[in-house]
Formats: structure tokens, sequence, C-alpha cells
């Protein structure tokens, strides 16, 4: 039997070693992007050029120009930074309150985490965008509001599954052999690490929902101003002009993609890995 | 019980002559490879043997010995990494590995049948187990009024009450007995020619194992198939089979008949298994177990020469050299081994201990009393009184839930609160761990079922011990305590995933002596652990016992084992204490009726006395407990009527501190054979009225 | 039940959520609403009618209770009672909703069925990772790239998701088909993944391998046994799923310009307008915890185990 289990397991983990390797790679280029655009960047994401306005992609402009002349690979590679600011803090926010949510309810247990459990599926229900939209149309169009709001939607899930984990490791033995002992601080010292794998994938997986939320409120004109070169902006920004400079949109678009598919992909290979363990 | 004893013993060596026109099952030369991460692996090499039709035959090996693969390979249904490189399988006279998809197909819905261990998992569970059965029926041509009267004929068969109802059921609203019997009824649609069970009643209850079995015995004498019988266990083999094939690592290394390899083994493997596995009614005062050190090698890691070699008492440079061939020792048995005449008796394999015996307990420990435990409104600690005296070790026997680790974990200060009090050294213990103080805490400590669960997976063996030796104010150093444990010390700074189970179970032990308890519970310590690990961990808990005069109370659902340990045994039924006393007392009897009937599956497993009509029809699922009356008045074969239902029963004195709780004198409760009881105690005891 | 249980608090946690959000306005609301010109006596009238004056715990049972009662009050952008816009903005946007769901269930069960029975193969690895890459892409990206596509270079559909007001049944379908195929795009990974596992699981099963062993073919315990044991722990997904689907309205009607309740909600929090704003919110929240309850529902009722708990 333990060679079948053995035999199995080999290529499913180097395959997810490839795709852990392939979504980091992206992912890592996308945040030199972010630190350093602006000496990569061939123009000046800002400048405006009149006279060469929605030229198509080729030498001069690889993805071509915008309404105002703008390089659109520059704008692209500039649009990495307010992403790749807002997505990590919001998902380190959510993952450590979620993290000491999901770890007190859990090894608490009883009415405490009863009560916690049900505020949270209260919270968890109500869609993420609605109340994204209610809170920065209303609180002011802001950086930190956007980083709380994401944050604040994600606490729940990430409490929720670290709960589930903490739950199942709380009835196991060696938890109950240490109480039986006696010991201290049990829930950091013999819980917490056996939890850490739930908690990693969790952060992966939100650091990927966070991109995703960040770039739909920047559609949606809630996140970064009209006009910056964000991601999200500019495909809202842009859209008008589908029809006659099409790469305009496409090169934020695909921008987006790849960073999410990126995390995805590391996310995947994460959770596979340490399923397969 | 056999249609089989007339059959010729084919020896599997003579592999030349011609196997077409022979009915049965024909395995010759077959081998089996895996391909793994490094390449292929052997699983299963070279074997051969023949089983007649209405012959049982078993496989028995430890895990990962390759029983498994041989069993689906029987079945030409191995997974994808699997593949047989040689030999055939041949049932009478036609070659299954031979035969195209179409054919297969059809040679399996009419010639096989298979049951594995879980019956649950081989119930689809989103389909009711009547129309389950109907759809096999209907895909071999049976119109649909038809498959239905067939299907309740077929759960009539298999001894299920009310089949009508059955048949409505979904699998998982049958209990794991009531799901076996509707997996061999599906085995038993059509007449199949070749029956395998693979490890059929692992999981189960002592007493549902046994009529499992029963039912086994029945219906393989009825469609007359060769049947395959693939097992860990020993014992079952021992009851149910004609031959035996013993195999390891892959290759068949002992084969005869059933009574004689299991009386005179001829290979040291069958030996060194037999001499792990602890007899009813022998006790650690007999004999001490011999466990089989290490494990068995890998697929395709076995080395040249004897694959048993490296954990054999016998090996010499030979063995490590020359692969043994498969020589005859007797009629119709063979083994494979150099040194087959120089295997001791197997009974003579461990001398006893130098142990006192079991005497008048010590001053009492621990106090039970009126103890109760509930989870929602059932009681599942009902009312129990219980003490355990200074260096006792007291076992605690009955069928899952009974109680019995609800019970051990209230000791120990787990699981839900009730009323009751616990007393150590006469003085009350608070129910909670949590508002024990630490010199309490450090008295009671326990050794948990799981070994995969109990060690924590993040720290090492030495960070585990170092732990338990600072919170328990425990004096030795890391090192000593694994050495204690019979754990090597490169082993300290390993993970828990890297150990096996019996390495799991050591660490777990030595953390139980960290702080030198005064009592360790010990919850069905070794019930996951194959039979060879199982003996040396026994044989480290009686060694740990004797040299700390450390109390236990120790719980198992197998009687032998809590016999083997146990100086004193309690017996526990829905949450009741039945009876109690001194070990070899009531395993002998005069006993409880309930008692009786876990001796009684004891003892049959062994073969050791015949088995008795099972008075428990197809267990139903546990109905509610009774209000009024004996607990187990349902289920007893010598309840009366009016009585037994209505009264509680009394607690009466069946002899010196021996008591039991039923209405019937202890002059007409039932005893173990004679030919099977434990030695008779030092003093006849006289027989008491109830007591006050 | 517990789910059940939960419904009134979680609709209290909206209502509070709403009500609180839209108390964080920063300045006067009055003054929000009729700008910087009007009076002081104007604003301070409004002010009264809004009951702005009033504690905030009262306001927020009347507004409470306004709400229970249907009266949801006037837009104050657009000056028509907020009930019949908000209503028909969402018949509009459930028309959406359904169309993509009607697409999504067949696709994503039968594309997980295929990678599960196939698991390993090639087939497998591309249903899987697109899943993965389509569901981590937001539905704004995938909709500009659908339209460049097949709106912009192959004309096959209208750019716009709004059909003229005197197009035929089907005219209005075509213009929905774009928008909703963005919407399963997103969903269909998810609920594929769900499907594909529990095949897995239900292939390899013991009652697959026993039903094998009894002659029936790969084909017939696909039909017979993994079909049911596959699907039904999908109902939760699809569930989930759904959720997803109505929160990505607000972008797809957007980039769509489709006149539904997401558009609406999203125009009158950049606007401003309270009534509008709070009803939408509000209607959603509602409309989200309908969608549990009846995924947790088809899931009793598909599932025996859960229908008819356990007997041991």
């Amino acid at each position: 039997m333990s060679a079948v289990a053995l035999s199995r397991a080999r290529p499913a983990t180097r395959r997810h070693r490839v795709a852990l390797a392939c979504g980091l790679a992206i992912v890592l280029a996308w945040a030199v992007v972010a630190a350093l655009w602006p000496h990569l960047a061939p123009y000046d994401p800002e400048l405006q050029d009149p006279a060469h306005r929605f030229l198509p992609p080729g030498p001069g402009h690889w993805l071509g120009t915008d309404q105002f002349g703008r390089d659109t690979f520059s704008r692209m590679l500039a649009g990495a930074r307010p992403v790749l600011l807002v997505a990590p803090a919001a998902t380190a926010l959510a993952v450590v309150a979620g993290t000491l949510v999901g770890l007190a309810a859990g090894s608490r247990g009883g009415l405490v985490d009863e009560i916690v459990m049900r505020v949270l599926d209260a919270v968890v229900v109500f869609p993420a965008i609605i109340a994204a939209v209610l809170f920065v149309a209303l609180a002011g169009r802001s950086v930190t509001v956007v980083v709380l709001v994401i944050a604040g939607s994600f606490v729940p899930i990430v409490a929720k599954s670290v709960r589930a984990a903490t739950l199942v490791e709380r009835e196991k033995a060696y938890v109950e052999a240490a109480r039986l002992r006696g010991e201290r601080a049990l829930t950091l010292r013999e819980i917490l690490p056996n939890v850490l794998p739930t908690v990693l994938v969790e952060a992966t997986s939100r650091f990927g929902d966070a991109i995703f939320a960040a770039a739909t409120l920047s559609f949606l004109g809630l996140g970064q101003p009209p006009g910056s070169p964000d991601w999200g902006a500019s495909v809202s920004d842009n859209r008008l002009w589908l029809q006659p400079a099409p790469w305009t949109v496409l090169a934020p678009a695909l921008a987006i993609a790849s960073l999410v598919v990126g995390i995805a992909l590391a996310a995947d290979a994460l959770r596979g890995r340490w399923e397969a363990s | 019980m056999s249609t089989a004893g007339n059959t010729s013993g084919n020896i599997a060596g003579d592999t030349r002559e011609s196997v077409s026109g022979i009915a049965g099952l024909a395995v010759e030369d077959l081998s089996v490879t895996y391909r793994t991460g490094r390449g292929e692996a052997a699983a299963v090499t070279g074997v051969s043997f023949r089983v007649a039709p209405g012959e049982t035959y078993g496989i028995v090996g430890e895990s990962g010995c390759g029983k498994t693969t041989l069993g689906r390979a029987l079945g030409r249904h191995l997974p994808p990494e699997g593949a047989v490189t040689g030999g055939s399988v041949r049932l009478d006279g036609a070659d299954v590995l031979e035969l195209s998809p179409a054919a297969l197909r059809a040679w399996r819905a009419t010639s096989l049948a298979v049951v594995h261990q879980e019956a649950g998992g081989s119930l689809d569970p989103t389909m009711r187990v009547g129309a389950q059965l109907a759809e096999i029926l209907r895909a071999r041509g049976h119109g649909r009024a038809e498959a239905r009267r067939e299907v309740l004929r077929l759960l009539g068969r298999v001894l299920l009450p009310d089949p009508a109802s059955i048949a409505r059921r979904y699998p998982h609203q049958l209990s794991g007995g009531q799901q076996q019997r509707v997996v061999i009824a599906a085995a038993l649609i059509g007449r199949p020619r070749l029956l395998v069970l693979d490890e059929p009643t692992t999981g189960l209850d002592a007493t549902v194992e046994h009529e499992i079995l029963e039912l086994i015995g029945l219906v393989r004498a009825e469609i007359g198939a060769a049947v395959v019988l693939i097992s860990h266990d020993l014992g079952l083999v021992a009851r149910l089979c004609d031959r035996v094939g013993v195999l390891y690592a892959g290759r068949l290394v002992e084969e005869g008949r059933a009574r004689d390899v299991l009386a005179a083994p001829a290979h040291p493997y069958t030996a060194a298994l037999l001499a792990a596995v602890p007899r009813f009614g022998e006790s650690r005062r007999d004999r001490e177990l011999t466990a089989v050190p290490g494990r068995p090698p890998a697929p395709g890691d076995a080395p040249p020469g004897c694959a048993f070699a490296p954990r054999c008492a016998l090996a010499d440079d030979l063995c490590r050299r020359t692969p043994p061939p498969l020589e005859a020792r007797g009629a119709g048995h063979v083994a494979r081994c150099h040194h087959s005449a120089r295997l001791p008796e197997p009974r003579l394999a461990g001398s006893p201990p130098a142990l006192a015996p079991a005497g008048e307990p010590g001053p009492p420990l621990l106090e039970i009393g009126g103890l109760t435990r509930r989870y929602g409104r059932t009681a599942v600690v009902d009312d129990v009184d219980l003490t355990i005296g200074r260096g006792e070790v007291l076992g605690l026997v009955g069928e899952s839930g009974s109680g019995k680790t609800t019970l051990a974990r209230a000791v120990a200060g787990l699981g839900p609160r009730g009323s009751g009090t616990i007393l150590l050294d006469g003085r009350p213990l608070p129910a909670a761990v949590g508002r024990r103080d630490g010199r309490a805490r450090r008295r009671i400590q326990m050794i948990f079922q799981s070994p995969d669960a109990s060690l924590n997976p993040s720290h090492t063996v030495r960070v585990i011990l170092a732990r338990a030796l600072r919170s328990l104010r425990g004096r030795a150093a890391p090192e000593d305590l694994a050495a204690s444990a019979g754990l090597d010390p490169h082993l300290l700074d390993t993970r828990p995933a890297r150990l096996s189970g019996g390495q799991k179970q050591r660490v777990a032990i030595a953390r139980a002596f960290a702080g030198e308890p005064d009592l360790v519970v010990c919850d069905e310590p070794v019930s996951a652990l194959d039979v060879s690990v199982q003996a040396g961990v026994l044989r480290l808990l009686s060694e740990r016992q004797r040299a700390t005069g450390t109390s236990y109370l120790f719980i198992s659902h197998d009687l032998a084992v809590v016999g083997y340990l146990a100086d004193r045994v309690a017996v526990m039924y829905r949450g009741r204490i039945v009876e109690e006393g001194p070990a070899e007392r009531v395993l002998r009897g005069p006993h409880h009726p309930y008692t009786s009937s876990l001796v009684a599956a004891s003892l049959a497993r062994f073969g050791e006395a015949p088995a008795r009509p099972g008075q428990d029809p197809a267990g139903a699922p546990a109905a509610p407990v009774r209000a009024t009356g004996c607990r187990y008045a349902d289920r007893c074969p010598s309840r009366v009527d009016g009585l037994c239902d209505a009264e509680p029963p009394p607690l009466r004195t069946a002899g010196d501190r021996h008591r039991v709780r039923c209405h019937l004198d202890p002059r007409d409760l039932p005893r173990a054979p004679a030919n099977a009881a434990p030695h008779p105690p030092r003093d006849e005891e006289e027989f008491s009225a109830p007591d006050p | 039940m517990r789910r059940l249980a939960a419904i009134p608090l979680t609709l209290l946690a909206v209502s509070v959520l709403v009500f609180t959000a839209t108390e964080l306005i920063p300045g006067d609301v009055a003054r929000t609403i009729l700008g910087r010109e009007a009076s002081d006596a104007s604003v301070a009238r409004l002010r009264a009618e809004l009951g702005l004056d009033r504690p905030l715990l009262a306001r927020y049972a009347s507004w409470l209770e306004g709400f229970a009662t249907g009266r949801w009050g006037d837009s104050t952008l657009l000056g028509v009672p907020v009930r019949e816009l908000v209503l028909s903005r969402l018949a509009d946007s459930l028309l959406l909703g359904a169309l993509a769901f009607v697409l999504l269930v067949p696709v994503a069960l039968s594309l997980g069925l295929v990678a599960g029975v196939n698991h390993d193969r090639p087939a497998d690895r591309v249903i899987s990772v697109a899943g993965l890459a389509f569901g981590a892409i937001p539905e704004f990206v995938t909709g500009v790239v659908l339209l460049v596509v097949f709106a912009v270079r192959l004309r096959w559909f209208p750019a716009s998701a709004q059909a003229p007001p005197d197009a035929g049944p089907l005219t209005r379908l075509g213009h929905l088909l774009l928008p909703a195929f963005s919407l399963v795009l997103l969903c269909t990974g998810y609920v594929a993944r769900h499907v594909r596992a529990s095949t897995v699981a239900s292939v390899e099963s013991p009652y697959a391998r026993a039903a094998e062993l009894r002659g029936l073919s790969r084909g017939q315990v696909v039909r017979r046994h993994v079909l049911r044991n596959s699907t039904v722990p999908a109902t939760s997904a699809l569930g989930v799923q759904l959720q997803f689907l109505l929160g990505g309205l607000v972008a797809v009607e957007l980039l769509y310009n489709y006149p539904g309740i997401g558009a609406l909600l999203l125009r009158s929090a950049v606007e401003k307008d309270l009534p509008t704003l709070q009803a939408c919110a509000m209607v959603l929240g509602v409309l989200y915890m309908l969608i549990v309850l009846a995924a947790d529902v088809v899931y009793r009722l598909l599932d025996p185990r859960v229908r008819l708990g356990t007997a041991s």
C-alpha cells in the first residue's frame, strides 16, 4: 500500500513544485517592477504627447499609446505599484487578525466560540463588494479605507479556516496529553505550529483575492483616482476607446490577469503540497 | 464447518503439471511490480498456490507484505501503477490475465465475488441498499419485479432481520455488521467460483466479527467456491481456513494445512508472528510476548538472500547470501527457510519473567464512586464504582460504545463533566484536569489510542520528552527516558512523521512516565498496531509497570490482550460495569452472560473452542438503553422474562473479590470451556449470596 | 438549521452595516445632498425631514421600521420612488444572473466530471489550470478581453448589454450573452474544481471499485454511482459561486452599460443618493442570504446522509 501512495505522490509533488516556481516567478517579477518601474519604464507614464495619440503597438511604443499619447507600456509598469501596495497590506492585516480570532475562538471553544462564529457567519454572508462600495464611496476614497475594507471582508474567511484547523488539532491526543501535564501557552506552543500551514495557504489565497478586490475597486472608480496609471483605473478609463485602441485596455487587463494567475498557481501548489504531506 | 477437509493439499511447488482443466483457483508464479518514483518495485514475486472449489485458503502477513496487492491481482484490479509482470491466475482452467476487457467484465460478473474491509465504503452512500443489490441483479438480466423479490431473499439469506425494511435504508443507516452482511449478500448473487475476502472483519467489534465469521462459514459451504481469505490476523486464519500461505516481502515463505502451520510453523517468520500474539487465558506471568524486531522491507527493498534474514534470530551468512528454496517440511507443508529444523517450539519462545503472582491488591490508589458522564442526554458512563489498587493493573473491556474510553478519560480529567467522585489516595480529585493541582496532574498520565495523533507533529522526539520532563518535574534526561522505552538514541532528533506506529507509541509511553506517575491510563494503546509491533509495546508496558510499580487502567476491546496484562478485569456494557474481579476468575467464569459472549468470540478466533450459535441476531442498530431492568436483557440468551427486563440486576459475589451484576445465581452463570480456561486460582471459592 | 437561526442575526448585521456606512459620510449629509449654494434654512429643513436631528438609535429604529414596512422613500438623485426603481433594476439583474447561472451549471458540472474521471491526464490538467486561472481573474478583465475579441474584432455580439427597447427576446438574449459569459468564466473554475475533487474521490472509492469488481464497465460505474456522488456536494460550491456571481454584477454591469441593481448601487454610492443606496444594499444582502439558505436546503434534500441523519 505504501508503494501505491508513494508512486502517486511523486509526480503530483513535482507538478506542484513547477507550479509554485512559475507562480512565484511571476509574482516576484511584478514586485520588482512595482519597486523599480521608474528605472524600467521607457517613458514617463504621465507624459502627454498629443501628436502621438492612439499609436498602435510598434517599435517606438511597444504597447502603443492612449488618447493622450501616453505610453501604454510605461503606464502598465507604473500600475503595478498601487496594487502591490494595497493588496499585501490588506492581506497581512486580514491574516494576522483572522489568525488571532480563529485561534482564540477555536482553542477557547464554548460560548465565546459560538458567539464569535455567529457574528463572523453574519458578516461573511454580506457581499464584500457591496460593503466595499458602501464604505469607499461614503467614507471617502483613500488607500487606508481601501485597505481596511478589503482586510475587513477577509478577516472572517481567514478566521473560519484557522478556527476549523484549530478545532481539529485541539481534539488530538497530543494536545490532551499537554493538558494532562498542565502545559502553559498550549495554544501557542502546541497548536499554532500545526495550524501554520493553514495560515500560509490562507495568506496566499487571500493575497490573490486582495489583488482581485483592489483592481475591481479601482475599476469601479473607488480606488486610485481616475487618470492614474493603476491597472483597474486604466481599464475603466480606456474602455471608451476600446474600438480605436484596444491595446490601451488589454495591456493593464492582461497585467492584472498575469499577476492573479501567478498567485493562484502558487496558492494551489502550496495547498496541494500541504495536502499531499 | 468446512467442506474442504478432504481436498488434498496442493503443493505450490509442482508447477510443471498441466494446469488447464483443473477446477478451482490456480495461481502460478505470479509477480506484480509497482512503478514508483525510484523505478520498478516488486510487490509480489513468484507466488504460486491452488485453491480447490469449496476450500478456504488464507493469506497472512504483516501490513506491507503484499497481501492486498496479491488479492487485487486475483480480480485483475490492480491500481494504475501496478502491473502483473509474470505468471498466471487461472480459475477453472481459464487464465484471468488473458481475458479481453469485455470478457473480464463478464468473468467478474459471473465468477468473482470480493468482500473488502469496512463494508460501509463498498456501498454507494447515496443509494438505498436494496437498489444497489437490485442493480447487480438487473445487470444480469433479471426483471424489475424479479430483482426486487431476489433482493429480499438475499437479505434474508445473510440473516438480516426484516429484509424489506433493510432494503429501503441507506448504508449509513445500518450498523457496521449489517453493512458487511449486505456486502456478503451482494457476493452471493450468481454463483461465484472465486470468493476473495480481504480483511473482512477488520474494524468490527469482537462479537460482531464473530457473527460475520459465522455467516461467512455458512455461506462458503453453500456456494462451494474457492475462497481466498486475506488477513493479518492469525487467529482469524486459524479459525476459518483449511490451508494457509504466509506472505513475507511479496514471497510465499510457508504454506500448509492451517492447523499444521499454526501448531508447528516451519518458517521463523510464522513462528515469530505466533509468538507475538497473546492467547486467550495467557497472562504475562505465564509467558513473555516476543516482538518481531524491525519491519518488513518496502517493495523493491528486499535484501539478497532470504528477505527475512535481517529480522531473524537464526540467520547466518548462508541466509544473507542465498535465497532459500521452497522445501517440503511435511505432508502438504512447505517452507522457504534454510534452518527450519532449528526452530524452537512456538509456545516456548518466550520464557516467563520473574514476576510475583497476582496476590492481594495493595491499598486503594484510586477510588471511583457513582461516576456518571453524559453526552447530550445519554449517560455514556452510568453510576460506575471502581477501585484501582497501588501497583495494580486493572483491565477494562467492552465493545465500542460501552463507555470505557469515556470512563478512562474521566479518570484523567478529560471529557464532559458529570456527577460522582474520584478519590486519589483518599483525597477527592477535581473532575476537570484544568482544576487539578500540579501534583495530582503529575500523578495521573495517559497513553492514547492513535499513535499518529498523540505526538505533536511539529516537535522532535527530544522536544516532546523534554517538555514532558519539565512540566512533570521529571529528573531523568530525555536520552535516558527514551532508552527506558527501548528507543534508539538516534531517533531523538526526528519528528513523529518519520517514526513507525510502534516507535510513536513508545515515545508516548516514555512521555507518560516522565514524571514518575502513580497511575497511567492506557486507552487501547495497541489496537492500532500490527501484531508483531503490538507484542513489543505490550512487553514494554509490562516492563515499565514491573520496574516502577505504577498502576494501570488498561483499556482494550480485546479480551486476550486485557487478560495478558491485567491483574484484575472489569467488564463494561452500555455505561455500566457488569462484572469485575481477578483476571483469571473473570475469564474462566462463572461470569456474566455478556462476558461469556466476549470469551466465546475470543476463543473462536483461534479455533480453540466451537463457536456457539450467535445469540445476537444480526444486532439491530443499537436500541435505546432500556429504562428498566438489565441493559443486556435484549441480547442475553439466559434472559428470564418478566425479571431481567423489569428489575435492575443485583450485584452478586461470585467468589473472592469477584462480582457480577446479574439476576442469575452464580452457580447458573456460564463458564469458559475447560480446555481453554486459564489456570485455576490458588484457592477454590465459595459462592455467596448477593451483596446486601 | 444553524444557518436558519443565523438569518435574523445576519439581517440585523447587514442593516447595522448599511446604516453605519451611511453615517460615515464626512460632513453634513443634508449639505452634501443640497450642495454648497443651498441656504441654511433649506439645509435645516432637510435635516428635519431626514430626521438627522434625532439621536442615532432612534434614527436607526425608524429607518429599519420604514424599510421593513416598504416605505423606502424617494431617490434624492432621480426623484422617483426608490422601491419601484430598485425592484425593477433588480429584475434586470436577476435576468442576467439567471442566464449566467443556467450556463454555469452544465458547463461547470461537465468540466468537473471530465477532469475527475480523467484525473492526472492531459484533459484534467487543461481544465484544472484553466479553471484556476479564470477563477482568479476579475470579471471585468475577462469581460474586456471578450469585448475586444467578440464585439470589436469579430463583431459576433453587441458591445452593450442593453438591447434597444423594441428588441425581441432573442435579440435581448444576444445582448446578454457576453456579460453572462464573463460571469460564467469567473465561477466555472471553482465549481468545476469541487466537482472534480468529489469525482476523483468517488472514482477511487471502495464502492466504485466494488461495482467494477461486480462486472460493471467504467462507463456504467460513472453513470450509476460517480455522477450522483460527485454532483451532490457541488451544490454548496454552487451556492458560494452564486453569491460571487451576484457580486460580480456590479463590475459587469458597469462594463457593459447594463442598468441593473449593481450599476444602480454604484451610482447611488458615488452620487450619495442615500435612500437608493440603502435599499440596494439591503435588497442585495437579503438576496445573498436567501441563496445561502437555498443552497443549504438543496444539499440537504439531495444527500440522504444529511437528510436522514445517522442511525448510530
